[in-house]
């Protein structure tokens, strides 16, 4: 529906009246007229999943005339109870990029020409076909994404690793979720979160470890304002190697030296014993101890292989452990005063005060992630703080379904949707539930994302398919990933939305669809499952990444195992994607259920969510009355004795700074999407390199100097900025990695934690010249 | 092209007949509250004379008690 001037003043003069009527006559009421048929048209609004972060905030989208045309904030979504971001609310306007991709692109003599999709999909099926035919089925890959709807990463695994039989399966999560995963589940033994998002409401103390949530988790990071206004007592304590937004807003930040949170999660332990603040029932009733390997190397070179052992020992080895991490030791090696610390150890200790603590990249994307992930659930555990209200430890998603997608799915070269390819019982029910032999799945795992770009660039794997990710931009010490991946004989199929960095190297493009574009569901930081509809038609020839899926897979032959029709997939496919977790702990919610709710979190058993993980109270999985740690054989959590080990690369007189990278408010992660929402963009419009005033003093440059940034990998010249929103201290400096004109992953290092295989993205060595 | 609104309040028990008069008069549109005893007056008229009159002859009703501008749009 048009609308013209006339009918816009019209209806803004009407809306005056009823605004003043409202005023002067609350609760009046104008029932016979419809503002919205005289103005806009007929908006339908129609609720969804953010599109953006891994908080899960559900939107209402607004529709008129099959366009997308307005967001507010979902009320009935507990997430975020009706706020969104900045992001959140222009979120729509990532769909109407002038560049979108409409059709598929095929490269013919050296150039991506536009081709009709289903050529474009024949040309797939039958480059995978010829990759497996001559250089054997491991030959060919998949690399997804976090931002993978559940069906999409749902056939990528079925095809995959059900029907080619290959575990060269990956998904970007590895680079920013891997190592929550296997903190929890060296703790747990059971993957995600214990708690939900209602403790925010309840904690008296928060602790946020390296991590800036005022940017990048603003909606829960203004949830736990609101706490703090209401109740007095409450208290943010801001744990941070740079100074941020969150910095200001906090009650204390602490500054540690990069990688030191191992030692100063062992020094809070140490004087929780000390002090006599240990929950000694929790302990001897819920907790076992164990010791683990060290000196476990930083994964640099190809082939890397590590495997943690596990020892059993008791409190008093833990405690004779603790002895290295008193706080004056640990003042020397993190730089936080023995005071700061024994402040923070207090507050964790203070058997009146429920203590949340928050986490995302800083302990994720960290070469000793597992360890730094354990240390934490450590001072949660001595204190019996968790799995109640308020008492949480707890790992945060940067995406909107690394935890629905990739760790429920199981979209990992070590997973199924149940269970590990390792473990036969798993084998068979993946098998039986997809209708294939059982030899057809490979007990094998194979390369990790780190390993199976290195194996592109070896030439091991030839045929890559990269659905809903910008790895050539993202991949560390990327230059060698990128000339890999251009190497004579690769093959790179590219499903995208718009052109990329990744899409330039692509042989083939795929047009996808976006988001509200199609039917699916993403799985936020809290078990939240979050179902979306298709509100508006997708443009040109684009085609949602489950159906070119499910497509290819016909083209190899696996109609069988692919028989849905278009109307009903998404439905079918959860069906039968819900048949592997059909357990109390970790049942998911029947499709009907999440189409009519804003969200359901798992485990649903009997008609209700469950809000708290491993307590009677509130999980069904439980055995007893009380706490129940269930994943583990002993029924009890796991406190690790984790050493505190140096970075991968640390400054020295060549690179005297650390650079540490990350993302802003305004842009998600490769900015593919937000630097096409004007706003935004213009918000902010370039990346930058942050430097400590003194430092910059030193080098003779001010906010906007041209500055040359290098590493041992590459170098990078970009503008300086100097007392920024963030301030990194003297000796670092921070850029921001969404802007693809400045490649910052060409200086990073390619290290990473040998337990979760998550790249550290925190910390390298650089120096920095005045251009 | 002036647009003009306005709340009327009417005279005790006279909202009806208010109703109806506003309602007969050309460029007016009439939205009637349900539980309170007043109306929303939108005036869309085709030059400030016209505007102007009828403003004139809305006041000059025997069932209206007051008139209140709430907002208002001439093109210059």
């Amino acid at each position: 529906m048009t609308i013209t001037r006339r009918d816009f003043i019209r209806a803004m003069a009407l809306k005056s009246a009823a605004v003043a009527a409202t005023t002067m006559f609350p609760g009046i009421s104008f029932a016979g007229w419809k503002p919205t048929d005289q103005t806009t048209g007929s908006i339908v609004w129609s609720k969804t999943p953010c599109r953006f972060c891994g908080t899960g905030c559900g939107l209402l989208v607004g529709v008129s005339n099959n366009r997308a045309v307005a967001v507010k904030g979902d009320p009935n979504c507990s997430v975020n109870k009706g706020l969104c971001c900045v992001k959140g609310y222009h979120s729509i306007q990532i769909l109407y990029g002038s560049d979108r991709f409409t059709t598929a692109y095929v490269r013919k003599n050296g150039k991506l020409t536009a081709t009709p999709i289903e050529e474009a999909l024949d040309l797939v099926a039958s480059k995978m076909k010829d990759s497996i035919a001559n250089t054997g089925k491991d030959s060919v890959a998949i690399y997804g994404s976090g931002q993978w709807s559940i069906p999409d990463g749902y056939a990528a695994s079925k095809l995959f690793k059900g029907c080619i039989g290959t575990n060269n399966v990956e998904a970007n999560a590895r680079l920013c979720m891997a190592s929550a995963v296997t903190g929890f589940l060296t703790t747990f033994g059971m993957d995600e979160p214990m708690g939900c998002y209602d403790d925010i409401d309840n904690a008296d103390v928060f602790v946020t470890w390296g991590n800036n949530m005022a940017e990048m988790h603003p909606v829960l990071f203004s949830r736990m304002l609101a706490n703090r206004k209401t109740k007095t007592h409450v208290k943010i304590i801001d744990l941070t190697t740079r100074y941020t937004r969150s910095s200001q807003a906090a009650d204390r930040s602490l500054l540690f030296h990069p990688q030191t949170d191992l030692a100063l999660a062992n020094a809070i332990c140490h004087e929780i014993i000390k002090n006599n603040w240990v929950n000694t029932e929790f302990i001897e009733e819920h907790v076992s101890f164990h010791s683990g390997k060290t000196n476990i190397g930083y994964g640099v070179e190809d082939h890397f292989k590590f495997k943690d052992k596990a020892e059993t020992v008791d409190f008093k080895a833990y405690k004779l452990f603790l002895d290295d991490y008193t706080p004056e030791k640990v003042e020397k090696i993190s730089g936080v005063p023995a005071g700061d610390i024994k402040y923070l150890a207090s507050l964790y200790g203070d058997p009146s005060k429920k203590v949340t603590s928050f986490w995302t990249m800083g302990m994720n994307q960290h070469t000793r992630g597992t360890w730094i992930n354990n240390l934490v659930y450590n001072i949660h555990l001595l204190t019996g703080k968790i799995s109640t209200p308020g008492n949480s430890p707890f790992s945060l998603t940067g995406q909107p379904s690394a935890c629905g997608t990739v760790r429920e799915v199981g979209t990992l070269t070590h997973k199924l949707p149940y269970g590990v390819v390792m473990k036969e019982a798993a084998r068979k029910k993946a098998a039986k539930i997809w209708g294939v032999p059982e030899s057809n799945i490979d007990p094998k795992p194979t390369y990790h994302t780190m390993e199976m770009f290195r194996a592109l660039d070896r030439g091991d794997i030839n045929f890559m398919w990269i659905q809903v990710t910008n790895p050539m931009v993202t991949i560390p010490k990327l230059r060698r990933y990128r000339d890999g991946a251009k190497k004579k004989g690769r093959f790179i199929v590219v499903s995208e939305i718009y052109p990329t960095p990744t899409s330039d190297i692509a042989d083939v493009i795929l047009p996808s669809a976006l988001w509200v574009e199609r039917e699916g569901f993403f799985g936020n930081s809290e078990r939240r499952t979050q179902h979306n509809e298709q509100l508006v038609p997708k443009p040109g020839e684009a085609m949602c990444n489950t159906w070119q899926l499910i497509q290819v897979a016909r083209r190899l032959g696996f109609e069988k195992q692919f028989p849905w029709n278009q109307e009903t997939y998404i439905e079918d496919i959860w069906n039968e994607y819900t048949k592997f977790h059909d357990t109390p702990k970790h049942r998911m919610a029947p499709y009907a259920v999440l189409k009519q709710r804003s969200g359901v979190q798992w485990p649903f058993v009997n008609g209700k969510e469950t809000s708290r993980r491993y307590h009677a109270k509130y999980d069904p999985a439980c055995e007893g009355n009380s706490f129940d740690f269930y994943g583990k054989p002993d029924r009890r959590a796991w406190i690790w004795l984790r050493p505190y080990e140096p970075a991968a690369e640390s400054p020295d007189t060549e690179y005297p700074f650390w650079l540490n990278t990350g993302r802003v408010l305004e842009h998600w992660h490769t900015g593919s999407m937000t630097r096409r929402i004007p706003v935004l963009h213009k918000a902010v419009p370039e990346a930058y390199v942050e430097i400590h005033p003194e430092d910059a003093r030193s080098l003779g440059v001010v906010n906007g100097s041209k500055v040359k940034i290098s590493s041992r990998r590459g170098s990078l010249v970009m503008n300086a900025m100097i007392d920024g929103r963030g301030n990194p201290p003297k000796g670092m400096v921070f850029v921001p990695f969404f802007d693809e004109k400045y490649l910052i992953n060409e200086i990073t290092l390619d290290a990473f934690c040998p337990i979760s295989k998550q790249p550290d993205y925190k910390k390298c060595a650089v120096k920095l010249e005045k251009v | 092209m002036p647009v003009f609104s306005f709340l009327a309040y009417p005279k005790t028990n006279m909202k009806e007949q208010l109703i109806k008069e506003l309602s007969q008069l050309n460029y007016c549109e009439v939205h009637s509250a349900d539980n309170e005893d007043v109306l929303i007056l939108l005036a869309d008229t085709p030059d400030e004379e016209t505007n102007k009159g009828l403003i004139d002859t809305v006041k000059g009703l025997d069932s209206l008690q007051s008139l209140s501008m709430t907002f208002g749009h001439t093109d210059s």
